[in-house]
């Protein structure tokens, strides 16, 4: 059953369509995740969807409810957290907790209970006194995440919940995460971290308004065009210029020392590179095929787009 | 009460309590207000410093010093040789005022009942060069009258001729505190809650605080009651301090009924109250909302008949202060303080205040509302 749909979606502001007719389903229960590059319109999409924007066209339903009409039911069922900390910084942990859940009417037994949960699985436990403005980045991630969640929403809205926060911490936070997925939240996620959208059961690619592609990490990184060969050459600038020069290359992507390679053909392609660097005098270390993972598909899947809209 | 208002005014609470700046703010300002309207500001001209050039040094010379001296109005505290250092003494600002007694004004006081002196007085601030210059006129004729009871042999009981006795009413000393006090009551109810009020919508803006807000189930009328009722507590706390320091050290009386003082009071603020929202959807920051404040702070000043009375006004100004309401604040807080007026004789102005805060409040609201999104 779908928990979200939207038919074309629009929301256009003075100069820039920020979302443009956007057809989406998530059903229950799913890890959603909304990927795409800076200005790609997922922030605004999340401010529909929560209903705090009304569309300039189109519509869109969460659980059953129309985000325009109907925005006080869906209010009681979702939790959002914005990308820029937005809770009391004058406010200790507990302070901040507290409010929210007599804002959502979250009351005696219960209140406390969830309160306890929650400073649980979060690690505030011993930073219940603490201002929220003298909290690490991960910490006040973790104690905004705990707020959304304290009257128990069906539905998470997460805007780039990891940005600016150590591996570790982005650990811990989608391990809790993960955890809300088998309670059987249904959670909406937007990441620049390509590792974060291959744990969602879906992802979405929104470019410029428009979502290019949705749907699982697997079937996504199959679109990429060709196969991917990861070489380590010396010199690297020289060997990428001759490759870039390559008619045979689709695509050649630099990772530290690492060139990925985009060819047609494999097994081919590992043959002719060998020889046409050797002809200049670069040697390759470890030339071997690869799967190509969610970076690559989607560095490849923009670059498509973008040549495309140059056409 | 409905529930979601309490847990926002218990945070804002919080909030007031961990910003020793609006703390500050808050409760100073009125003091410092009060203190300088209460006594800097005083327009009641006395003690003016002045300089006695007497060429006579007669008893009859020194009982005309003595009587300007004890009119209060002028000090005599220098008596100089020459016009030389009177001149002087005005052009650096020793004194305000100067007498000259010529050689020979007891002997002519004697012979013809004549006599003449020359009074200088310094015209750069008119309104103590105006005050100066009746007292000086009536300090002589008080002088004069009293010459001429002598010469004619009259009891100054039964001397004829038409007696003026004014008397003044409501302020019998006149005293400047009287009128500024009630003043300031005005004025902290209108600019400050205004200026408060913006500040403390804004800043869940500026924090970003106000998107998280929006995405729960609160509504726009608790997000704002539950915000500005803690500074309507803290308006009504600072109006009452000044009251019982206007009473109590200024020596102020009050008239009039204090519940309907402070009822219309609580009327007074739907304005500043809808006012502070209304500067809120459109400052972006703290600082441009205290611009705003100190934008409409200015007409009221002089327009509202705070300091310069309406009716002294340019035709046209007058009409603009019609749609200052702190001009009919006014006159309620005066009426009731200095003049004991009662709800009846104040119908125009309460049924403009409240005209004025239905108004402001209605077109915040729906801005407000809109600049949610």
């Amino acid at each position: 059953m779908a928990i979200i749909e939207t038919e074309n979606l629009t929301k256009r502001f003075k100069k820039v369509t920020a979302v443009d007719r956007l057809n989406l389903t998530i059903e229950r229960g799913e890890i959603f995740g909304l990927v795409g590059p800076d200005g790609a319109g997922k922030t605004t999409t999340f401010r529909l969807l929560t209903a705090i924007m009304n569309p300039t066209e189109g519509r869109a339903t969460v659980a059953g409810y129309d985000t325009v009409k109907e925005p006080e039911e869906i209010k009681k069922l979702i939790g959002y957290m914005p990308q820029r900390f937005s809770l009391y910084g004058d406010l200790s942990v507990m302070e901040n907790l507290h409010f929210f859940a007599d804002i959502f009417e979250v009351r005696g037994t219960e209140r406390e209970e969830r309160i306890r949960t929650l400073l649980h699985f979060s690690r505030l436990e011993e930073f219940q006194g603490r201002r929220a403005d003298h909290l690490s980045g991960g910490m006040q991630k973790k104690l905004a995440l705990a707020c959304t969640l304290v009257h128990k929403p069906q539905i998470l809205f997460l805007d780039e919940p990891t940005t600016g926060v150590d591996p570790i911490s982005r650990r811990e936070f989608w391990d809790i995460l993960s955890n809300l997925h088998l309670e059987g939240v249904t959670l909406l996620v937007s990441t620049p971290y390509m590792d974060e959208a291959e744990r969602c059961s879906r992802v979405g690619l929104m470019f410029e308004g428009k979502m290019i592609v949705c749907d699982e990490p697997e079937k996504v990184k199959g679109l990429v065009r060709g196969e991917v060969i990861e070489l380590r050459p010396q010199p690297l600038p020289k060997a990428w210029e001759i490759i870039e020069g390559w008619e045979g290359a689709l695509d050649v992507q630099v990772y530290g020392g690492l060139l990925h390679v985009f060819v047609e053909d494999g097994e081919r392609g590992m043959r002719q590179l060998e020889t046409l660097l050797a002809s200049h005098g670069v040697t390759v270390e470890g030339m071997h095929q690869i799967r190509p993972r969610m970076e690559e598909a989607f560095v490849s899947l923009i670059r498509r787009e973008q040549e495309d809209a140059a056409l | 009460m409905n529930s979601r208002i309490i847990p926002i005014m218990r945070k804002e609470f919080i909030h007031i309590r961990r910003d020793p700046r609006t703390l500050t703010f808050m409760f100073l300002i009125p003091v410092i207000q009060l203190v300088l309207l209460g006594y800097a500001a005083t327009t009641d001209i006395e003690h003016l410093s002045t300089a006695v050039l007497d060429y006579d040094r007669t008893p009859a010379s020194r009982e005309l010093i003595d009587a300007y001296r004890v009119s209060n109005y002028f000090d005599i505290n220098y008596y100089i040789d020459d016009e030389e250092e009177l001149t002087r003494l005005v052009d650096g600002g020793r004194v305000r005022a100067g007498m000259i007694i010529p050689a020979g004004y007891s002997r002519s006081l004697d012979r013809t009942h004549k006599a003449e002196v020359a009074f200088i007085i310094d015209g750069s601030d008119p309104n103590v060069a105006r005050t100066a210059f009746s007292a000086a006129q009536g300090v002589g004729q008080a002088q004069s009258v009293e010459l001429i009871q002598e010469i004619l042999g009259i009891d100054p009981e039964e001397q004829p001729g038409i007696e003026v006795r004014p008397r003044v009413w409501y302020n019998p000393e006149m005293r400047s505190a009287n009128f500024m006090i009630p003043g300031v009551i005005a004025m902290i109810l209108q600019l400050l809650t205004t200026f408060i009020t913006g500040a403390a919508i804004v800043r869940e803006r500026e924090q970003g605080t106000i998107e998280q807000l929006i995405v729960t189930p609160i509504r726009s009328f608790e997000l704002v009651l539950g915000k500005v009722i803690p500074y309507v507590g803290i308006a009504f706390f600072d109006l009452s301090a000044v009251l019982i320091v206007g009473v109590f050290w200024f020596g102020m009386p009050i008239h009039g009924s204090v519940p309907l003082l402070l009822a219309l009071a609580l009327l007074s603020l739907l304005t500043s109250l809808g006012l502070g929202l209304l500067i809120s959807t459109v400052a972006h920051s703290q600082m441009e909302a205290m611009l705003l404040t100190f934008l409409t702070l200015m007409p009221s000043i002089f327009l509202s008949g705070f300091l310069f009375p309406i009716e002294a006004m340019p035709l046209a100004l007058q009409a603009i202060s019609y749609i200052i309401p702190l001009r009919y604040l006014l006159i309620i807080v005066r009426g009731i303080i200095l003049k004991g007026v009662g709800l009846r004789l104040l119908t125009e102005q309460v049924i403009a205040m409240a005209i004025f805060g239905a108004a402001i409040l209605t077109l915040a609201s729906l801005r407000f509302k809109k600049s949610l999104e």
